[in-house]
């Protein structure tokens, strides 16, 4: 009993590792469960360009962090002749290109790969500096009073009270107030540095973002300022041309901070635009992409790691497990036949390549004609092994004659009979052919048939593509499949064809009672 | 739910199928429990060879003064071949089987000679040649499990007992014992009919018929899984039917597993005319019919023998236990 306990604490180990990692794989490492879906993957390029003087140049760009629920995934530079930098200037990350000497026109390019993914946040410590609340001149700060005044008494709270102020600057007849602050604009102050000082003389940490919404093919856009507020526990993203709140889920982040984006040493008229496309991308490499820049251990000692030709090799490989759940099913659960315990797996395999009906009636032909020569040299008198190594020839001859007249014909499928594994052919030959001999062509019927019946089952599970796409992406799963055949291995019930085999006896022994 | 389960038995009455409910009832063992339970908790696999081949179990059965048919000649090599006809030559009749074979596949049984021509127990006739060939094809482990070589097996025929003469259509009919740990548990008798060919194989047509262990007397005969009255070709009666020299087919069988060391095993006997019971063969994984033949499970009665524990009981107490505990008729009429 104790080996039993054993057993199944293994058992349920063996099935709960590789639902488990199953699981994990999915969750926690991206990687879809079924289908093939895609991901949207943006692609944002930032052009720098510049007029250099003939004298060393520098050009510095902010570049985005990593924020909530957008994930980075590759960022590359290019630029000719420049040499790159990246420091970090105040917690803010920035490329700094740099030249000796450049004259003329000047382009510098940044790119940036990224995905939405809700559940990332970021590390940085997001609290608000201490501030002192600014004083405007006048008469912008006796204007600046009364319309905090008037703002404070219609709000409740941080984010009511920015966003009716920057709702009064939207307006289409701002108000009396609003129309003297405007003013400073043309003492060259910008409206979102006015909205900022506003709200800190209300008392609410404010503070300027700039960044881009995310909207498939926009080219050379410019970068937008937003201002963001912070109520006591957490920023709200506010447009401060309309005062609604903006949607951080499509705004990607580029600075915060009201830092210059680009500087530009030893060049004039610089300026920085934006290019915005999305790609479709499945799923799983992107998962897997993730997964290996992060060298999470199961991926990296997986066979993911391997060229992608063994991998190939190893999607067809994976899928025998599937076959041989499946003959053992079909074997100690409902109790049939099969003429060689595996060889339906081999035979479904080969299915794989040729198709089922091709691969039906390809099968079927061979053994046949196989069978009908094999009668013949079983009139003849030889050792067994000589014989069977003729079947095995005949098997090749076969499978070239049928090769070379449907290709004349113009059947392409039956090319695909090179795939039938040939020695387990002519074993089936040879098995066949003695079971006709002993037993009568009706258990060569039932054999050949169990075979055929198992063959196309594990065909149609194992050509399934969510069954192919679980076994390849989760080859975790062999563990499972591994339980259940030690499973299946313990199962003393009854076997479902045994409820037929039986009847006649549990007829019987109902009677004399 | 009452019309329901009502509607599924009727379906399952109608399609002759039962449920597994039924069948443990009844003690019916199944494929898997024997294979999981019996067969790979009490054969350990090293003694496996010596049952597989015939040969060994024969020598063994010698050593033990167990009966067994006369052993003629053996043929180890293709080679050898060469002396089959100087060693075929004085006799009449013999039989000749591959010593791994199972299921009773490629067995030859001569019962005359017709001029140069053997004749077969089915009547047809065989050339020199042919023996020879199929000698060569025991050789080459066609009938083998896994088509490992073999050797041929010449021993004499059993001079079948006339006595069941009425109840066998050609062939020798041949008694199946299953002896577990000792005892033996189930009997039945094959019957080869005009469908069988001639052979005893129950799954290609021959009858079985169930025996009492107590007293040998037939309880039941099916063919095919169905009951059946009387032998579908002589059309005897099989209800009158008593196998004689019960009590030493009982013994010789259980002696089979000091012998063999194995726990479940099936014996298989014949009764000969002169010489009484002898073993034919000995199987290490006897199939499930026997269940059916008998219209009894074998389950509880394997309960019973390994509710005993460890016994060390001789052979003579472990018949008198088996025909005291597994009989039918004896526990009903009384």
């Amino acid at each position: 009993m104790k080996g039993r306990f054993q057993l199944g604490l293994m058992i349920a180990l063996l099935i709960a590792a590789g639902l488990g990692l199953t699981l994990y794989k999915h969750f926690a490492l991206g990687f879809p469960l079924l289908g093939k879906d895609v991901s949207t993957v943006w692609s944002i390029e930032a052009w720098v360009s510049f007029k250099a003087e003939g004298e060393a140049a520098q050009a510095s760009l902010t570049l985005p962090d990593q924020q909530s629920d957008i994930w980075i995934m590759d960022e590359s530079f290019a630029s000719p002749g420049y040499g790159i930098n990246q420091i970090n200037d105040g917690g803010q990350r920035r490329a700094v290109w740099s030249i000796r000497k450049a004259d003329g026109r000047q382009d510098l390019f940044y790119k940036v790969k990224l995905r939405l993914e809700s559940g990332l946040s970021p590390s940085v410590n997001d609290q608000p500096e201490t501030f002192i609340a600014p004083v405007l001149p006048e008469p912008y700060q006796t204007a600046a009073q009364s319309l905090l005044k008037q703002v404070t008494e219609s709000s409740a709270n941080a984010t009511s009270f920015a966003s009716t102020l920057l709702g009064l600057f939207s307006a289409s007849k701002p108000d009396q107030n609003v129309n003297m602050l405007l003013g400073m604009t043309d003492e060259g102050v910008k409206i979102p540095e006015l909205l900022i000082n506003l709200l800190r003389m209300g008392n609410i940490p404010a503070r300027i973002v700039r960044g881009l919404h995310l909207e498939d093919g926009r080219r050379r856009q410019p970068i937008v300022d937003m201002i963001e507020v912070y109520d006591g526990a957490q920023w709200h993203l506010l447009d401060p041309r309309t005062g609604k709140s903006g949607n951080p889920k499509t705004f990607f982040l580029w600075q915060r901070g009201a830092k210059s984006l680009l500087d530009v040493m030893g060049g004039v008229n610089s300026d920085v635009k934006f290019s915005i496309i999305s790609q479709q991308i499945p799923t799983r490499d992107l998962a897997l992409a993730q997964a290996t820049h992060e060298r999470a251990a199961l991926i990296d000692f997986s066979i993911y790691a391997l060229p992608l030709e063994a991998q190939n090799a190893f999607k067809i490989i994976l899928l025998i497990p599937i076959g041989v759940l499946v003959v053992l099913f079909m074997r100690i659960i409902v109790g049939l036949r099969t003429s060689g315990t595996f060889m339906p797996v081999l035979i479904s395999m080969a299915f794989m390549q040729t198709q089922l009906l091709p691969g039906l009636v390809i099968f079927t032909s061979l053994v046949s004609i196989g069978l009908w020569i094999r009668s013949f040299l079983s009139q003849q008198n030889m050792l067994l092994v000589a014989r069977l190594g003729a079947v095995i020839i005949v098997v090749i001859l076969l499978m070239a004659v049928m090769s070379v007249f449907s290709w004349k014909l113009g059947i392409t499928q039956a090319l695909t009979v090179t795939f039938f594994p040939m020695i387990i052919l002519a074993w089936t030959i040879e098995r066949m052919s003695i079971l006709w001999e002993e037993e009568g062509p009706r258990d060569v019927l039932k054999e050949g048939g169990g075979s055929l019946l198992v063959a196309t089952l594990s065909y149609l599970l194992m050509s399934n593509p969510i069954v192919e796409q679980l076994t390849f992406n989760f080859p975790e799963l062999m563990l499972t499949l591994l339980g259940l055949v030690l499973l299946l291995g313990q199962y003393t019930g009854y076997r479902l064809l045994e409820l037929k085999r039986f009847y006649p006896l549990v007829r019987a022994a109902r009677r004399p009672r | 739910m009452e019309w329901l389960s009502s509607l599924v038995n009727k379906v399952l009455e109608k399609a002759s199928v039962t449920t597994p409910a039924q069948l443990r009832a009844t003690g019916i063992l199944s494929m898997n429990c024997r294979n999981l339970n019996y067969i790979s908790r009490y054969n350990p696999r090293r003694l496996l060879p010596l049952v597989d081949d015939k040969l060994a179990t024969k020598r063994m059965a010698e050593k033990a003064g167990v009966e067994v048919p006369t052993l003629i000649a053996v043929i180890e090599y293709q080679s050898d071949i060469r002396k089959l006809e100087s060693i075929l030559a004085p006799l009449q009749q013999f039989v000749i089987k591959p010593a791994k074979g199972s299921g009773g596949k490629g067995i030859l049984v001569v019962t005359g000679r017709d001029g140069d021509r053997f004749i077969k127990a089915s009547g047809d006739n065989l050339s020199f040649e042919a023996i020879s060939r199929d000698v060569s094809n025991i050789l080459g482990g066609l009938y083998s499990l896994g088509g490992k070589t073999d050797v041929a097996v010449i021993e004499s025929l059993i001079q079948a007992d006339p006595i069941f003469n009425d109840y066998s259509f050609e062939g020798v009919p041949d008694i199946r014992v299953i002896v577990f740990r000792g005892f033996p548990v189930m009997a039945m008798m094959r019957l080869a009919t005009r469908a069988s060919d001639g052979k005893a194989n129950l799954h290609q047509g021959a009858v079985g018929v169930g025996l009492d262990i107590a007293t040998g007397h037939s309880l039941r005969s099916v063919q095919g899984g169905q009951p059946v009255q009387q032998h579908p070709d002589t059309g005897h009666d099989f209800s009158a039917l008593k196998v004689p020299h019960w009590h030493k087919i009982l013994s010789l069988s259980a002696a089979c597993y000091e012998m063999t060391d194995l726990g479940y095993l099936g014996v298989d006997l014949v009764l000969d005319k002169n010489l009484g019971p002898l073993i034919l063969e000995l199987n290490a994984r006897p199939g499930l019919a026997i269940q059916i033949a008998n219209g009894q499970g074998i389950e509880p009665r394997l309960k019973t023998v390994e509710a005993l524990n460890r016994h060390n009981l001789p052979i003579a107490e472990r018949v008198a236990f088996s025909q005291q505990h597994f009989g039918i008729l004896a526990s009903e009429k009384s």
